[in-house]
This record gives C-alpha cells, structure tokens and sequence, in this order.
C-alpha cells in the first residue's frame, strides 16, 4: 500500500505506507499545506500526479477521494455540536443514525472526550476543539489522515501533551498519516519518516535518526534544530582547527560534543548557560567561535567564566551543503 | 473648559435633533393627524372597499415579493464568485456591480426604455414597456448589489477551510453547500432579501417611469393623489397604509438582521480558488446582460439618431448639443437643471455632514439611551421612503407656522434628511473602529488627551465625513420621489425631475435629449460613487451602505 505524489511544488516525490506516519518539516511559507492540499485535492496541481494504490487520483474530487485531513484552526461546524460535527462524514456516506451515533461515541472515545456529544463546539477549549477536529477526521475512516500544523495554535505545554497522545494514537490505529509541522520537537515525537521542506522541494527524507546524524544541507540542519554550524574558510579551518577539505559549512553535533576539564580537547571559555527542557547548555568561546554544548550536570556542573576543554566525539563533524 | 465642552455636547444633540423634528418627523406627525382625523379616518375605513386601492396594494405587493427572488437568484452565483473565488478583474467587477445601485431611479426608468425600443419590445406580441416585467427587470438591475455586496462579504468572512474539511469528509459540492454552507450563509440572504424587498415595495421612480398609468404602486399612488390630482385627504389615507406597511417591515428586518449574528471567527484569508474559465464566463454573461446591457444601449441611444424605418439613425453628439437649448416643455433647459442639481448636491451633503457627523458623535460617545435614539431616529428618513419624506414636506411645510413653500432650501433639506443615514453609516462604525490600542499608544508617548484627539481621533474621522459626504452628493443628485412632491417652481427644477418630464414625451429629439441628460446624469454620480469608494477604502473608513 502506498501513496506518492508529485504535485504543486517542483520534484517533491513521497511515499506514505500503511501505518506510516511522515512529517512534513519546514518553515512557514516554503509549501508544506499547499502539498497537502494538494494532496486532499482542494488544489489542483500544475503538473505531477497523486496516486493512491497504483490508481491515479489526481483528477479526481476531494469528496471522493477518503483521505482525512486535520486543519491548524479545527474548522468545526459552528453550526453543529460537537456530535453534529463528528457525525457529518458519516452523514455523508449515507449511515444510519444509530451506526452513526455508535461510530461518533466511540470516535470520542479515542480522543478521550466521552460524553462530550451535546456541547457546543464555541463551548470548546482549544484542546478540546482540536481533539474533536481529530475525532471528526477519524470517525470517516480515512485511508490516509493529513495533519496540519494540527496544535501550532495551542500553548507549549498543552501542545506537547496533545503530540504524544497523538503519536500513541497514530501508532494504534495503524494509519497512513501525513502530518505537516514547523516544530522540530513535534516531528521527532511523531516521525516514522521525516521529510525536510525547504523552497519547494524535499531537502532530505529518512527516519528521525537519519536526519539528525546527516541533515545534509544547512536549511535541513536549521529546521532540525541544530544550533552550531561553523563556516570553513578556504583551507578548510575554522577556530577549531581543520575540519574539513574546502570552504563552506560543517555542523557540528551537539550529541557529540561534551563539556570537559581544562585541558581537555579544545580549550575554551563558557561564555553564558541556559536551560533547555530543562537541561544545562553551555555557550562556550573558542577564539571568537560560540559553540552550543549540552551539560551533564550528573557528572559536573560548569559556570559562567570557567575555563572548559570542548570534547569532539569523531563523528561531531557532518559537512552540510548549501 | 468643562462648560465649553457641556455646550458642545448639547450643540451635537440640540442640532440633530432639531433638524430631524422639523423636517421629517413634524411632518410625519401630520400626516398622522391629518390621517387618523375624524375626516381622514373615514377615508381610511373606504380604502379597502375600493376595486382600484386593492389592485395597486396586491400589485405592490407581489412585484417586490418577485422582484426580491429574483434578485437573489440573478445574484447569488454571482456573489459566491465575487467571495471564493480568484481571477482577474474581480474587483473591478465588484465596484462595476455596484454601480447600478447608486444611479438615479429616473436615469434607471430611461436605461430600460432605450432598452425595450432597441430590442423591438415596447411594441408587439412581446412588449415589456408599461408591464409588470419591464419594473421587474429595472428592479433586479438595481438591487443586485445589495446582495452582492451584503451577501459576498459575509460570504468572504466565512472560513473556508470549513467548507474545505466537508470536503474532505466526502460531501460533494451540493451537500457541502447544502450542509455547511448554506446553515451559516442564510440569514444574510435573509437580511439582504428584506431590505431588496423593501426597496422594490417603496420604489417610486423606476415604477412611474417604466409602469405608465396602468402599474402603479402606492407609491407612486399617493403622488398621483396629491400632484396631480390635488386629492391631499386619498394621498394622506394611501400614505398611513404605506408608513404601517413599511414600519412593519423595518421591524422584521431588524428581528432578522439580529439573528445573523451567529458566530463568526474571521479568519486570516486564504486566497480564494481560481475560478475555472466556464463558471466565469456563465456569471460575468448573466451580469453583463442584466447589469450592463441597459446601460449599455443607453449611451448608445444618446449618441445616435432614432430609427425612423427601422434602420440606425447614425452617430451624432446633437443631443448633448441639446442639452443647453431652452424647451417649451420646461421652464429652464437640461443645462440649467443640472446646475440646480449640482448646487443642491452640495449643499445637501454640507448639510448632512454637519448632522451625521454630530448624530454620530452622540451615538458614540453619548449616554446609552440617548445614542440608541438617535441611532434609529436619524435612519427613519431612509427606511420611510421618499413619498412619506416628500408628502409630509408637501402638507406640513407649506402653511403656518413652517411655511417655507418658497424656499428653494426644502429640495437640499429633503435630500439631506435622506443623506445623514448614509453619512452616519459611515462614520459610526469608524469611530468605534478606532483601535484602542492606538490612542493608548499615542498617550504612553505623552500625548494628552486633546492632542489624542486631535491627532488620532480627527484625521480618521475626517476621512469618514469626506466618504459621507460623497455619498450623500450622489444621493442628492439622483434623488426624485421626495423632491417630485415639492412645490414647483423652475428655480428648483433638478435634472432628474427635468428627465422625467422629458421620457414622458413622446418624439425621437426629446428622447435622445433624455438620454443624453441620463447619461451625464449617470456619470457624474458614478464618478463621484466609484471616486470617494476608491479613496475611502484606502483609509481605515469602515461600514459599508
């Protein structure tokens, strides 16, 4: 089972397969919901095809086509309640109301909204209107479910609850998904496969581990959410020593890096420290070179000042391309 | 400085209010008192028993129920293009649309009888000139901005992600239509069908011009009473019926307009689909025809010769040459009438800045109950249409204590009445659009509040007034049911009244005259129209009519 297509933006070539979950990674604006859009058929390509199965579905209209598809702002019926609203695929495809009622309670269920049938949808939290939007999508029974941005409008922490719910739920249900994101926390919570969009094209496309060692190109390195990219002059030298044969840009893994005592590896000043979820990163100097570095506060702690040695694993140097 | 203001505030409540006491509901009140007299009360009782009354009532009555359905039907296709959909010229289209609805209802009569005689139907098996179908036609002409604007933009606010995810759920585009977007689509159909349909109950011009003596309305009853027949006691009779009908319009109306707020989430707007070259190309002939057809063959006919046998008479400017020359039919030439109307205009929007603007200050900023009575009171004029507006001037102000039948002011005070809604429509909303945040910007900057308002509050609203006042001008210059009431005199002959008594003439020089008069006509309003549009909507000026 597979879908690929090509549509709108030139050379995006991706194949989803059953219980396959991809996430489109790109900054706004560099085509992610045009493809999916594209996709569900609510744009029509200029050129290239949607295939579903080996069967060309290009020409064919949105309604036909059984693919779901999740909107950044719910778009719920608000004209309908919240069982109106998951109710209407099913309405649609001509269910009787029993079935229909059955299909939606336990459509609910799964986003963990039970009871919720008789609300309001202007009642809604931004959650619960989010997971009813899901709720809506899945009781259709789609055979590939595409997600937009689906929880860029809620805040932080709710956000990141609702994508390892949503990760478990993809995972149980076994469906094909596409789901589109410019938050690289969520594409690694989600990913199967990660596709990395950049200027209308595929950057690079492998499964999260792939895509952190060797993003490839800087663009992909940036959307990843790798911090230290370091540029070579002509002989391949920056503050760090010679990294690399030519000019251009390195990235330098900060899984690969550790802080250690003077003396060290390169040695170095930490210049400020931050937090990240909660853990320690050092901005250290090298000359006038800063360099992000994760701390194990388990092993030692660093301050601001402190002379440090910048510890280089042997694969913290993956060359990028522009 | 607290005196200063508390007398400015009375100023902003004393002069409104004075303008709209005297002139609109003083009168009014007299064709109460007069109407509900003992005299005027059996007059009212014998109105249904008449054969003649009850065939203008049912005739008033289903031409606007018809003419309203069939102004959606024409307009709807035509505003789901204009809200979802992409391509060029869209909005171009959208201000050519609108046009219609802002031309004199005279110059609109005239459209369509160049119209008929140019398509060989004012004659024969398929006459249309004097039938219902001929005010039907001019009505659907009209009205179709009302909904395309009223409609469209609701539509355009509509997110269409949510027709998109019906979409996607397997509706097809009737069911989506049907089930999601209709649900939300309709009460604006609704709103903007009540007010078409209050239009064509109230439309005076186009049924006089186009109906003959055969279709006629109780409105244009009531002046044939009253003008031409001098019968003041049946006019007053047919004048309550009309006030009762149409205060119990405005009433529905305003039920329905209260119920569209559902809702409404504005969205950040997708750009719209690109429309496919058939549905286009159906919508834009549709609207061609019925929009530009008549206007169309208007400007032809005032360039060209009559058919004398059948065949084109050729190109000639004499027309326009016409325009200057004095005719025995009226007591000053075209010319002449348009200059009365030019000057008339002005002073009508002075006027109805100078109220609606200080109407409006008191229906911002005023106390609840106060700003709530002015908000209605000063749109009466509007929704009373022009015969109660211009009969109760006929019947009030021309004996103690208001006598003012020799004044030529009454024609620009009877168009501002009608202007000052116009005004306000545009002014409100855009002092209550002033974002807050801007004046409280301007005050963390060390602005005070003098200066607040001078800098901030003053600048937006002045652009306000300028849209007001153009409106108002257009309104004045085409204005004619009001101002047919008023006594005549050639010092007050406006050039829309100067067209009506030319088209009621019959001779080919006459009617390329009329056409030549409609035509300039015509293009000064739109002009002034689509000039103030373009320039308001580059401001912050918000409301629409």
């Amino acid at each position: 089972m597979a879908f690929d297509g090509e549509p709108v933006l030139s050379g995006v070539d991706l194949m989803v397969a059953r219980g396959e979950v991809v996430v489109l990674l790109g900054p706004s604006g560099c085509g992610k919901s045009t493809l999916l859009r594209a996709v569900a058929g609510l744009e029509q390509p200029l050129a290239g095809r949607v295939l579903w199965d080996g069967e060309d579905l290009t020409d064919m209209p949105t309604h036909q086509r059984g693919f779901g598809l999740v909107f950044q702002d719910h778009a719920l019926f608000g004209h309908r309640d919240v069982a109106g609203n998951v109710a209407f695929g099913l309405r649609v495809a001509g269910l009787a109301a029993e079935a229909r009622a059955h299909r939606v309670a336990r459509s609910l269920a799964l986003v963990g909204l039970e009871g919720f049938e008789g609300r309001r949808v202007d009642t809604l939290s931004g959650g619960e209107a989010q997971r009813v939007a899901l709720a809506r999508s899945l009781a259709a029974a789609p055979r590939l479910l595409m997600l937009d941005e689906p929880l860029g409008s809620l805040d932080r922490s709710l956000r990141e609850r609702l994508t390892a719910e949503l990760g478990v739920l993809l995972r149980r249900l076994g469906l094909a998904a596409l789901h589109v994101t410019h938050d690289h926390d969520e594409a690694f919570a989600l990913a199967d496969r990660i596709a990395v969009l950049g200027a209308g094209r595929i950057d690079r496309i492998g499964t999260p581990d792939e895509v952190w060692d060797d993003p490839g190109t800087v663009h992909a390195a940036r959307c990843l959410g790798h911090e230290n990219l370091v540029g070579l002059d002509d002989a391949g030298r920056c503050a760090l020593g010679r990294l690399g044969s030519g000019p251009g840009i390195v990235l330098l893994r900060s899984d690969s890096l550790s802080v250690g005592a003077p003396g060290e590896g390169v040695s170095a000043v930490v210049a400020a420290t931050s937090r990240r979820s909660g853990r320690m990163v050092a901005h250290v100097l090298v000359g006038d070179l800063e360099v992000r570095v994760p701390v194990d506060e388990s092993i030692h702690g660093v301050r601001v000042g402190d002379p440090v040695g910048l510890v280089m694993g042997h694969d913290a140097v993956v060359p990028l391309s522009s | 400085m607290i005196p200063f203001r508390r007398a400015l505030a009375a100023v902003a409540v004393v002069v409104p209010a004075a303008f709209l006491g005297i002139f609109f509901l003083y009168p009014v009140g007299s064709i109460l008192v007069r109407g509900l007299g003992a005299d005027g009360l059996n007059r009212l009782v014998e109105l249904p028993g008449r054969s003649s009354f009850r065939g203008v009532a049912w005739f008033t009555l289903w031409q606007a129920v018809a003419s309203t359905v069939l102004t959606v039907a024409v307009a709807l296709p035509g505003a789901h293009l204009l809200a979802r959909r992409r391509f060029r010229g869209r909005s171009l289209l959208r201000a050519a649309a609108t046009v219609p609805f802002v031309l004199p209802t005279v110059v609109v009569g005239g459209a369509f009888l160049a119209l008929f005689e140019r398509l060989g139907l004012n004659d024969g098996p398929l006459r249309l000139t004097r039938t219902a179908g001929a005010i039907l036609a001019a009505h659907v002409f009209f009205n179709v901005a009302v909904v395309l604007r009223t409609v469209g933009t609701f539509w355009e606010g509509l997110d269409p992600r949510v027709v998109e995810q019906a979409r996607v759920l397997g509706a097809s585009p009737a069911q989506a239509f049907r089930w999601v977007t209709w649900p939300r689509l309709w009460p604006a159909v609704a709103a903007a069908s009540s007010i078409v349909f209050l239009f064509c109950f109230t439309s005076f011009g186009v049924v006089l011009v186009l109906g003959g003596p055969t279709r006629a309305t109780l409105e244009t009853e009531v002046w044939r009473h009253a003008v031409f027949r001098g019968d003041l006691a049946s006019a007053t009779a047919l004048a309550l019926v009309q006030l009762a009908a149409v205060v119990a319009m405005v009433v529905v109306t305003n039920r329905l307009q209260r119920r569209r707020a559902v809702a409404q989430r504005v969205v950040r707007r997708v750009p719209p689909l690109r429309a496919s070259g058939r549905l286009l190309a159906a919508n834009l002939a549709l609207l061609g025809v019925v929009l530009g057809l008549p206007i169309a063959v208007l400007v032809e006919r005032s360039l060209t010769r009559g058919r004398s046998g059948g065949g084109w008479g050729g190109f000639t400017l004499d027309h326009y040459g016409a325009l200057a020359d004095r005719l025995s039919l009226l007591p000053l030439s075209a010319l002449g009438a348009l200059r009365n109307s030019l000057v008339f205009a002005v002073v009508a929007a002075g006027l109805a800045v100078v109220v609606g603007g200080l109407a409006s200050v008191v229906v911002v900023h005023g106390r609840r109950t106060l700003a709530r009575a002015f908000d209605l009171g000063m749109m009466l004029p509007l929704g009373a249409s022009a015969v109660t507006v211009g009969f109760g001037m006929l019947i009030a102000l021309s004996e103690a204590p208001l006598d003012f039948r020799s004044s030529r002011w009454l024609v620009p005070v009877a168009h501002a009445l009608i202007g000052v809604p116009f005004v306000m429509r545009v002014v409100v909303p855009t002092l209550r659009g002033i974002d807050v945040r801007l004046r409280e910007a301007a005050a963390t900057l060390g602005a005070t509040p003098a200066r607040v308002r001078r800098e901030i509050d003053l600048p937006i609203a002045a652009r306000a007034l300028a849209v007001g006042a153009g409106f108002s001008f257009a309104v004045s210059l085409g204005e004619f049911g009001a101002t047919s009431f008023l006594p005549r005199h050639p010092d007050r002959l406006t050039a829309p009244l100067a067209l009506f008594r030319l088209l009621s003439q019959p001779g080919d020089a006459l009617r390329g005259q009329a056409m030549a008069l409609a035509v300039v006509l015509m293009l000064v309003t739109a002009l002034s129209v689509l000039a103030i549009e373009g320039w308001g909507r580059r401001g912050t000026v918000r409301g629409d009519l």
